[in-house]
């Protein structure tokens, strides 16, 4: 039964995944912490088994485009980046939003800003979940926690893209991309042929035949009256998302007192830091938003209802705190517990801040 | 049970490799495991180390401050890491690269020749296998033969000519390990 299991890298695992989801091309450009993405595709040479194509781009700016490229077509193309390199995506992702081109782009956060540092943070919630370019638009943004989310978000990243048609994201993390965990890896998905496409995705730019209406992607429109009926849609997109796909976890909650709120790699932190309170008899518990957009507000206004404190313990500034604040008012006090630039809090630092 | 591993010297010395081999094995026995390096920007005479947690139960937190058990590989590593076991851990150090003798007295201590060892083998790169021969007597974590099992799995076909001399280094560094 455990010959199931590999062990693996948080990167090595999202290159794992995406080979057996049915990817059909990736196009990247390295950067510390997440090069093991195209390094083991590359190890791994894809096209010679499902045909998946491996490119190293010219650069992130390039990466971006060509998966809007890609999208376009009807296939499921993914790039992967860490901060800095996200950083300079954020033009090709509002188009990709703006012309409603699914995609899956990986952020393995790495402290800021600027090009910062390379070790883990998570100070790129802001720029994941506000949409981080220009315009009125949200990225489907999900966050790992473990080495086995990693792989197993790389398919649902490009069903819910592909259900919505919109960009999606998997925000890591140095820590979950350098570290290595047992994995079971999901099965072999065959690519999508091209009848596939046209049948399933009729919007896709997939050569036009037999007389059809031209596929036309852009995200310009000279008319603000047009321009704006889009963004209604868009819009009503996005209120459909946040109704249905709101993804979170909780631990412990059941009789705690205290309220952890943190997601990825601060998560998984903060589960030790839970058995160490209880240890001394303070019942924390906590809730792990797994979508950071759509937010699960309603979740964490019902149970934080019954707390005494709230804790957002992140590996950033307080990024989420204000989206914990917009989902609980005034009814219970909220503290923030962070570090930044690349350091990583440890269990028993974040128990101190607790007792406090 | 559980036990939360720090592995640490020079980069070269092949710590990761050690701690990735570890954790292979004892995933291999079932067991949960996860190893996290330090990835700043490491190379060969710099610092580098690894953790590896081994729990029979899921694993929380991959970042840890205490340990229960640390190998020591070089000065730096010990005067950082000695102070972070946990009382009643384990310290295993290599001689060669230590000035300063370690001096907590709530521990227990093994010293390894592994260096020594590695240079009388002519096998310098035998080093981090003679080191983890001296943890498995030490600390039976996992079974040898799983050990080589996880070096077939791991190691490209085209290295495997190499295994029986890693089979000798483990069991050599399970003979030259002393408990203080």
């Amino acid at each position: 039964m455990e010959e199931e299991y590999v062990l693996l890298k948080g990167n090595e695992a999202i290159a794992h995944a995406a080979i057996r989801c049915g990817c059909d091309g990736f196009f990247g450009y390295p950067i510390t912490p997440q090069s093991e993405v195209l390094e083991t595709l590359s190890l791994e040479k894809p096209w010679e088994t499902t045909g998946m194509v491996v490119l190293q781009a010219e650069s992130e700016v390039a990466s971006i485009n060509m998966i809007y490229g890609g999208g376009a077509s009807g296939k499921r193309v993914m790039t992967s980046s860490s901060s800095p390199g996200i950083a300079l995506m954020q033009e090709g992702i509002t188009y990709m939003a703006g012309a409603e081109i699914p995609g899956l782009i990986v952020n393995v956060q790495r402290g800021g800003p600027g090009l910062g540092t390379i070790q883990p943070s998570q100070s790129d919630y802001n720029q994941a979940t506000r949409g981080g370019g220009n315009g009125d638009y949200n990225t489907i943004v999900l966050a790992p926690a473990s080495v086995q989310e990693m792989a197993d978000f790389v398919d649902l990243s490009f069903e819910l893209a592909f259900k919505y048609r919109n960009p999606a994201m998997i925000l890591s993390d140095g820590v979950i991309g350098q570290m290595m965990e047992k994995v079971k890896l999901p099965p072999f998905k065959a690519r999508l042929t091209r009848e596939q496409i046209e049948e399933r995705y009729p919007w896709a730019a997939t050569g036009r035949r037999s007389g059809r209406t031209p596929n036309i992607f852009t995200s310009l429109d000279l008319s603000p009256v047009v321009m704006e009926e889009h963004n209604k849609h868009l819009q009503a997109k996005y209120a459909e998302i946040r109704e249905k796909e709101v993804r979170y976890s909780t631990y412990k909650t059941e009789d705690a007192e205290i309220l952890i709120v943190a997601f990825g790699s601060a998560s998984r932190i903060c589960k030790k830091t839970i058995e160490l309170c209880r240890e001394q008899g303070i019942k924390v518990g906590m809730i792990r938003p797994i979508t950071l957009w759509p937010f699960p507000t309603v979740a964490i206004r019902e149970l934080a209802k019954r707390m005494k404190q709230v804790f957002c313990i992140e590996i950033n500034a307080g990024q989420m705190v204000q989206d914990v604040r917009l989902a609980i008012g005034d009814t219970c006090p909220i503290s923030h517990y962070g570090r930044m630039g690349g350091m990583v809090p440890t269990p028993e630092e974040i128990v101190n801040v607790i007792k406090q | 049970m559980k036990n939360e591993i720090i592995i640490a010297g020079f980069g070269g010395q092949g710590i990761l490799s050690m701690g990735k081999i570890l954790a292979y094995a004892a995933m291999m026995e079932g067991k949960e495991v996860t190893w996290i390096p330090s990835y700043g920007p490491e190379q060969r005479g710099g610092t580098a180390n690894c953790t590896v947690i081994i729990s029979e139960e899921e694993i929380s937190s991959p970042i840890l401050s205490e340990f229960d058990t640390a190998i020591i590989l070089n000065q730096a590593s010990l005067s950082k890491f000695e102070k972070a076991l946990k009382p009643g851990g384990i310290l295993i150090y290599d001689p060669s690269a230590i000035i300063e003798q370690p001096q907590r007295k709530d521990i227990t201590i093994y010293r390894i020749p592994a260096n020594e060892t590695a240079i009388e083998m002519h096998n310098p790169k035998a080093f981090n296998m003679l080191v983890l021969g001296g943890l498995l007597k030490a600390l039976p974590l996992v079974k040898s033969e799983n050990v080589i099992k996880a070096l077939r799995k791991t190691l490209p076909e085209r290295h495997h000519h190499l295994i029986p001399a890693n089979e000798e280094a483990l069991a050599k560094g399970m003979d030259v390990i002393q408990k203080l």
